[in-house]
């Protein structure tokens, strides 16, 4: 297990070489002018685009505002220091945290909202800003702008020349670089981007996905404010223009140039775009236009940005994490069937407007049973699933859960009450690798592992191991074949440790010979105790597994009990192969 | 009262601008699931097409306009075909940045054709209006109201009362089913980029003589219209005529009685408003993911 640990200093030497390469062409800088200028509004935007990586690239969510964040930040540090006499790092300081707040509270509007939405609304903000910036004249001196924003001295070393400033703002670059190069394999991390792949399986893998968003846009607008607080530094002088719409769309661009997935993609972008411009002076009438018709190229044929092509290279170099980890602490349980009932359905209700998709179905899953619910197609089965695992809303009665009322609760907090689950139609995190996905079923809050990120790593490589998947465990869960999607699936799942596993048609769209394996897992399940709620059409697999069988049918339960009782039945019977229709005469 | 009442109706004319527009949106988002940032352009090159024919070949002014109304409904089908067409199948994300890269390319394209300064156009009329019990109507925002009407009702007939339109609905809420059923998709969803840019540019050239045509008198316009459709519930037809008038009349009432500067400021924190109380918009529909 010693052989699996992460190095916590991942990045940290190389980090720091950078900043003292940074530093270096810094001061080696010519001092005034042209160059200096360019690099400092190139390392200056770059911060504020790697805020872009994390909110759009990790997260999904489109942000068309930075350059308000940026503006906020510049002006924090322009009004502070030139009108209040703050000290710059105060005045960044105030400004950093306005922006984080204003940040956060556009992100209560990805609460509902997705998508062309949430672009209005930072449209929005950022015209609402423009227009403050242009016209609160008492406060912001209006269109004119404000001048000779003063540089700081930091712990007594100066930094008011132009070279010790530009140093400073690339050693923060080279900082927040390593930040969100970072952040992108911790916990966090792991769940913006599961968010952005597929918000409803992060939601039933006990990821909070609006608090993830909100933080998200937390930190991209703190971002933001940084770069522009270093930027009202470098440049002495800011006006309202400098922080329009169409700057937002030029840092939004440069994000999506380098490669919107990583941060190393948000500086080559930036530099491109920063610099391009300037050594084609002669295109300077038709710039614009190249430079909009090369957003649509960069989209048609540029999917991942610059860096997507470096990414695809490294991957590929990728190798499976060889060594020895302990196995699944389920493997150390043998099957108990109790009477003890777990998951307690009771007269459970969900209407679609006049359709009464689940109408009162009352159920109740033993400890360590393997409990299915069948039913002919559209008869309610995945609606029951969905409303038991939070993701509809029950119309009526109640879910309790290990004697806990969970009717009212959200997905996540289901999920981290132990109830974990699998789609119909798979959902992985197209994104992330086979391992990454399976990790963030291991790190779901309330998981035995969930506090260390050493042994979320074990624990993930385990649930690969029992389903036979860990060769696989470096490759895109993309490159995968349906079947080996599903027990990823599976894997996650079971990687939480959960007390009940609900399948929903864990069969749907596999081969015969996938199908029987997957019979052979499950049993495997079973016998060692896993509570588990099937919901399928195969009735060879469900006879196999199953200890108890409820059948729905047009949302209503018509019989309950031990499967030798249940498959006889007439209803049952009925509902499968039709009945004879009375009225034909 | 009269104040009132003029206000209403500049507020009226205005927002039958938005309401335009917006109808442009929604035909778009409701046939291809497209959301166009560049539908403002479209507004921006129809009012540019009139200042050529009108100003510059001095063609008459009716006849200018319906020749630009036709070519910008070719130029929808090649504004599909270059920002759309490649990016169909990649989710909602890239076509949005990619119809904001073509906003730029158009915008910067004309700017560097025509140059900065704006150009005066003349209105439909020779008057420029009367005044009915001290209320002055001009003859444009007059004009711009019955055409929207006019539209409206067109439209309304197109898509309820047509085979045409049926097979647009079809499109609309099941590309696949309808193509199953023999319905040339492609060709429907062409024709409502065609429609929407034809109606986009008709609205450009209405504003045009209210606003001196310039190379981003659009895009504010466009914003706003966005905000209506949003307003009005997305994707909405009713909710984006709605949603743009109120949206006319709230900003006009907002920007005499409030404050000037921050006349554009209560759009958007109009729409603040509703997006953070009523998502849906006014006509909207709640809609939830299926698992």
């Amino acid at each position: 297990m010693q052989g699996l640990s992460i190095n916590p200093w991942r990045g940290v030497p190389q980090t720091a070489i950078a900043a003292i390469i940074v530093v270096g062409v810094a001061m080696l800088a010519p001092a005034q002018g042209y160059y200096l200028n360019i690099l400092m509004q190139a390392s200056t935007y770059a911060i504020a685009v790697v805020g872009l990586v994390v909110v759009l690239g990790y997260c999904g969510q489109i942000s068309i505002a930075q350059a308000a964040f940026f503006g906020i930040g510049a002006y924090g540090v322009a009004l502070g220091t030139v009108d209040y006499g703050m000290n710059f790092f105060v005045a960044m300081l105030i400004a950093v945290v306005f922006a984080g707040v204003c940040g956060l509270i556009l992100g209560l509007g990805s609460l509902r909202l997705g998508g062309h939405y949430l672009a209005m609304i930072s449209i929005s903000f950022q015209q609402i800003l423009t227009l403050v910036l242009t016209n609160w004249i008492p406060f912001t001196h209006g269109p004119d702008g404000v001048r000779n924003i003063p540089r700081p001295r930091f712990f007594g070393i100066s930094l008011e020349g132009g070279n010790a400033f530009l140093a400073l703002c690339l050693v923060v670059m080279v900082l927040v670089a390593l930040f969100a190069w970072r952040l992108k394999a911790t916990k966090l991390g792991r769940a913006m981007q599961a968010v952005r792949d597929n918000d409803l399986a992060a939601a039933t893998s006990g990821i909070d996905v609006f608090g993830t968003k909100v933080i998200a846009f937390g930190i991209s607008a703190v971002l933001g404010a940084i770069g522009g607080g270093l930027f009202a530094g470098g440049f002495g002088y800011i006006s309202p223009d400098q922080f329009s719409f169409a700057e937002s769309i030029v840092l939004l661009t440069m994000a999506l140039l380098g490669g919107v997935q990583s941060p190393f993609g948000a500086l080559i972008g930036t530099m491109l775009l920063v610099i391009l411009p300037e050594t084609l002076r002669f295109l300077k009438q038709v710039y614009l236009a190249v430079y909009g018709a090369a957003v649509i190229l960069i989209m048609v044929f540029l999917a991942d940005g610059l860096w997507g092509f470096v990414d695809e290279r490294l991957r590929k170099r990728a190798r499976p994490i060889a060594g020895a980890v302990p196995r699944l602490p389920l493997l150390d349980q043998t099957g108990t069937d109790s009477d003890d009932k777990i998951l307690v359905v009771d007269k459970l209700a969900k209407h679609f407007g006049g359709l009464k998709a689940v109408d009162e179905v009352s159920l109740a899953v033993r400890r360590g049973s393997v409990h299915a619910l069948i039913g002919p197609n559209g008869s309610g089965k995945t609606t029951f699933i969905n409303v038991v695992t939070g993701l509809y809303v029950a119309t009526g009665g109640t879910i309790s859960f290990a004697g806990r009322d969970i009717t009212k609760l959200s997905p996540h907090e289901r999920n981290r009450g132990g109830l974990a689950r699998t789609f119909q139609n798979i959902r992985v995190f197209r994104g992330l690798t086979v391992l990454e996905n399976v990790m963030i079923g291991a790190e779901r809050q309330g998981n035995d592992v969930a506090d260390s990120p050493d042994r979320v790593l074990a624990r993930a490589l385990a649930a690969l191991e029992f389903v036979d998947m860990r060769g696989d465990a470096h490759r895109m869960i993309g490159e995968l074949s349906y079947g080996h999607q599903r027990y990823v699936e599976i894997a996650r799942a079971l990687a939480g440790s959960p007390d009940v596993l609900l399948l929903d048609e864990p069969a749907a769209g596999l081969n015969m010979t996938e199908k029987v394996a997957l019979g052979e897992l499950l049993k495997r399940l079973k016998g060692h105790g896993l509570t588990i709620l099937i919901v399928d059409h195969d009735m060879k697999l469900v006879e196999q597994v199953a200890d108890h069988i409820t059948v729905l049918n047009f949302g209503k339960r018509i019989a309950d009990g031990t499967p030798g009782m249940v498959l006889s039945h007439p209803d049952v019977i009925a509902a499968y192969l039709g009945e004879p229709r009375n009225e034909a005469a | 009262m009269t104040n009132f009442l003029q206000l209403l109706f500049n507020g009226l004319g205005i927002g039958a601008i938005y309401a335009l527009v917006s109808l442009g949106f929604v035909l778009l988002i409701r046939a291809a699931s497209v959301v166009n940032f560049g539908q403002g352009e479209f507004s921006m090159l129809g009012a540019y097409l009139l200042v050529i024919f009108f100003n510059i070949f001095g063609i008459n002014y009716y006849l200018g306009m319906a020749l630009s109304v036709v070519i910008m409904a070719g130029f929808g089908v090649i504004f599909a075909y270059t920002t759309y067409w490649p990016l169909r199948f990649r989710g909602g994300l890239p076509v949005i940045i990619s119809t904001i890269g073509a906003s730029i390319f158009l915008e910067n394209m004309v700017l560097v054709l025509y140059g900065p300064s704006s150009v005066a156009i003349d209105g439909l009329f020779e008057s420029d209006g009367f005044e009915i019990g001290g209320v002055f109507l001009a003859t444009q925002y007059l004009a711009i109201i019955v055409i929207a009407t006019i539209l409206v009702v067109f439209q309304y007939l197109v898509f309820e009362k047509t085979l045409l339109g049926k097979k647009l609905q079809a499109t609309s809420q099941d590309k696949e089913m309808a193509s199953l059923l023999g319905i040339p998709v492609v060709f429907m969803i062409l024709i409502t980029f065609a429609y929407s840019s034809a109606m986009g540019g008709l609205a450009g050239m209405l504003v045009a003589p209210l606003l001196f045509v310039s190379v981003n008198m659009a895009g504010i316009i466009a914003l706003k219209a966005f905000a209506a459709n949003i307003i009005g519930g997305y994707g909405s037809i009713p909710g984006a005529i709605l949603g743009g008038l109120a949206l006319g009349v709230i900003e006009t009432m907002g920007a005499s009685y409030i404050s000037v500067p921050y006349k554009d400021a209560f759009a958007f924190a109009m729409l603040l408003a509703f997006l953070m109380v009523r998502p849906q918009g006014m006509f909207g529909e709640k809609i939830s993911e299926k698992a």
